[in-house]
């Protein structure tokens, strides 16, 4: 064994870098370093290899062959919901429905739930640090159905204003749509208080969960919300997959949104008639060997221990917050206390869309620009930040890198510390 | 200022800084008779090109705005470039300019100081940032009403 690492040694044991093929190779030179975690992660070994396996051993259309090689497929399909299902403690499998990410799963209960139980009149409550895809779902449906938008406005830390969200609740509130975790600010919402609040007045809550999976433990049952959506690629699985979450009762009363095979029990050109939960919603062939390859992320995830990562990427946090605020010039967006492991970073005088590109040559990967959330930077009068978000193979010498990349383009543009 | 900047010095030349810091030409037209409107949904860029055009000549030109450092010299210097040229050289020029963003440098064309530019061709993510603001000027001049879009 090599002496311990000063950098990583007192941030628990954590070490998992070497899991991840695509990290050992150099960009433009220079070790990658990769923190562009928020909009998708790496994928380990043993991702890459269940997908590659899947087509190699198991491939085949799923609940209508009889052929062994089918039954195979289903059962690996099948088992996946099963993984999903005790991966966010939901009560039954039933109640996982694959989608193709966030994005699907949101727009699944907009259409289905929505254009089924919205009048007009009836209001949807999000907030304003939403990203994109928990927003436009929701003015579509309202658009349709006459149902009205109303925002949660946010602190100048990037908190959810609780009092604002008490006063919007009432009689007309159907639903209550909200990030689990901004993915612009890190802010973690307190999703079961909002969820409490929300049932008091008989409403919904859809949480959006995209940011937060691959960071702590979510349970469904504790958070006692009626849908929890994710996408698998943010939690170390491939793109192309994800899964909504809806308790049972809700999901059940649900109209299919989409027709095709595999949604139905019978279909006659005068009365087709509509399979169980959950292949009512789930019409068409699916991303099987997506399912595949988000098992084996879910058990690589649980592997390492989701506490540990949680703990891990708050103690990287911690660093890399200390670190980049000791830059001249440079502040934070987001700055709740209750937060996740993500830096959304502006700095006077260079643009982030400069800054991006300036780290890119340092082989440093951030995103620069709006993450999709062009209310937040209106809130905070920004055209963008530069952002960096952790994962659980990050470690100190990604947030030096980071750091030694941040100087040097201050350097560069002359607003750094003088030499 | 030294270092080593490498490829990022081709990009980034004192030019742009100069520009971006300094932008010329930074400021509304109340008696313009083109403008335009420009918008990166990518990055979320924005600018307002203004021109006012005297017969066949731009006798003026200005713009407002705000991006990245790239994208405010390009205007910066556009705006320079343009003044008091005849509308259709300024056309042929937005078309040389783009093929010289996004392709290769068109012949026996002399850009003069606008060569500072050329830098992005390196850089793909960066070349809509520094075309936003011709693609602009374009619309201003065909007084296309729609907002600019780098393609």
């Amino acid at each position: 064994m090599n002496a311990p690492d000063p950098h990583t040694s007192d941030l628990l044991d954590l070490d998992c870098a070497g899991d991840f093929p695509i990290l050992s190779q150099k960009v433009r030179g220079h070790r990658l370093v990769y923190l562009d975690n928020g909009a998708t992660t790496q994928k380990p070994d043993a991702v890459i290899q269940a997908e590659y396996r899947f087509y190699r051993e198991s491939n085949a259309n799923i609940h209508r062959g009889v052929h062994w090689l089918s039954q195979h497929a289903t059962d690996l399909y099948e088992q996946g919901r099963e993984r999903v299902r005790a991966f966010l403690n939901a009560a039954r499998p039933e109640e996982i429905i694959f989608t193709r990410g966030t994005t699907e799963a949101i727009n699944l209960v907009a259409q289905s739930w929505g254009r089924s139980q919205l009048k007009p009149g009836d209001e949807i409550i999000v907030s304003e640090m939403e990203h994109h895809s928990n927003i436009v779902p929701w003015q579509m449906v309202c658009q349709d159905t006459g149902a009205v938008l109303r925002v949660v406005p946010i602190t100048d830390a990037g908190e959810l204003r609780l009092d604002e969200y008490r006063a919007l609740l009432g009689e007309r509130t159907r639903l209550v749509a909200v990030a689990h975790i901004s993915n612009a600010l890190g802010t973690i919402n307190p999703v079961a208080e909002i969820v409490r609040l929300a049932h008091a007045v008989g409403a919904k809550v859809l949480v959006d969960g995209a940011q937060a999976v691959a960071h702590q433990a979510v349970d469904v049952q504790a958070l006692d919300c009626d849908f929890y959506v994710f996408s698998g690629h943010k939690l170390y699985g491939p793109t192309g997959i994800g899964a909504l979450y809806g308790r049972f009762d809700v999901l059940d009363a649900m109209p299919p949104w989409q027709g095709g095979g595999d949604m139905i029990r019978t279909v006659s050109f005068e009365r087709t008639t509509y399979a169980e939960l959950p292949q009512r919603l789930e019409a068409g062939t699916p991303n099987i060997a997506g399912v595949v390859g988000l098992t084996a992320a879910i058990d690589y995830v649980c592997g390492l221990g989701m506490d540990r990562i949680a703990r891990h990427e708050q103690a990287l946090l911690a660093y890399a917050s200390g670190a980049v605020l000791a830059l001249p010039g440079l502040r934070l967006i987001g700055t709740a206390p209750d937060k996740a492991g993500i830096l959304s970073m502006v700095i006077d005088g260079i643009h982030p869309h400069d800054l991006g590109t300036i780290l890119d040559t340092e082989g440093v990967a951030i995103r620069a620009g709006h993450h999709c959330a062009m209310p937040v930077m209106t809130r905070f009068g920004i055209p963008g930040t530069a952002r960096a978000s952790l994962a659980a193979y990050n470690t100190r010498h990604d947030i030096d890198a980071l750091v030694a990349a941040l100087a040097k383009a201050q350097k560069l543009f002359g607003t750094g510390r003088q030499a | 200022m030294s270092g080593n900047f490498g490829d990022l010095r081709e990009l980034y030349q004192e030019v742009i800084f100069d520009h971006n810091r300094n932008p010329r030409n930074f400021h509304e037209m109340a008696d313009a008779n083109r403008s335009a409107e420009g918008y990166n949904p990518l990055c979320g860029d924005q600018l307002t090109v203004y021109l006012k055009v005297d017969g066949d000549v731009v006798a003026d030109a200005s713009f407002v705005g705000h991006g990245c450092a790239i994208s405010t010299a390009s205007a910066s210097l556009m705006t320079e470039a343009v003044k008091g040229q005849p509308v259709d050289q300024v056309e042929s020029l937005f078309k040389d300019m783009h093929a010289m963003l996004t392709e290769s440098h068109p012949e026996g064309r002399d850009f003069g100081k606008l060569e500072v530019l050329s830098g992005v061709r390196e850089f793909p993510a960066r070349v809509k940032c520094a075309t936003l603001a011709w693609h602009t000027l374009h619309n201003a001049i065909a007084s296309a009403r729609d907002v600019a879009q780098t393609e």
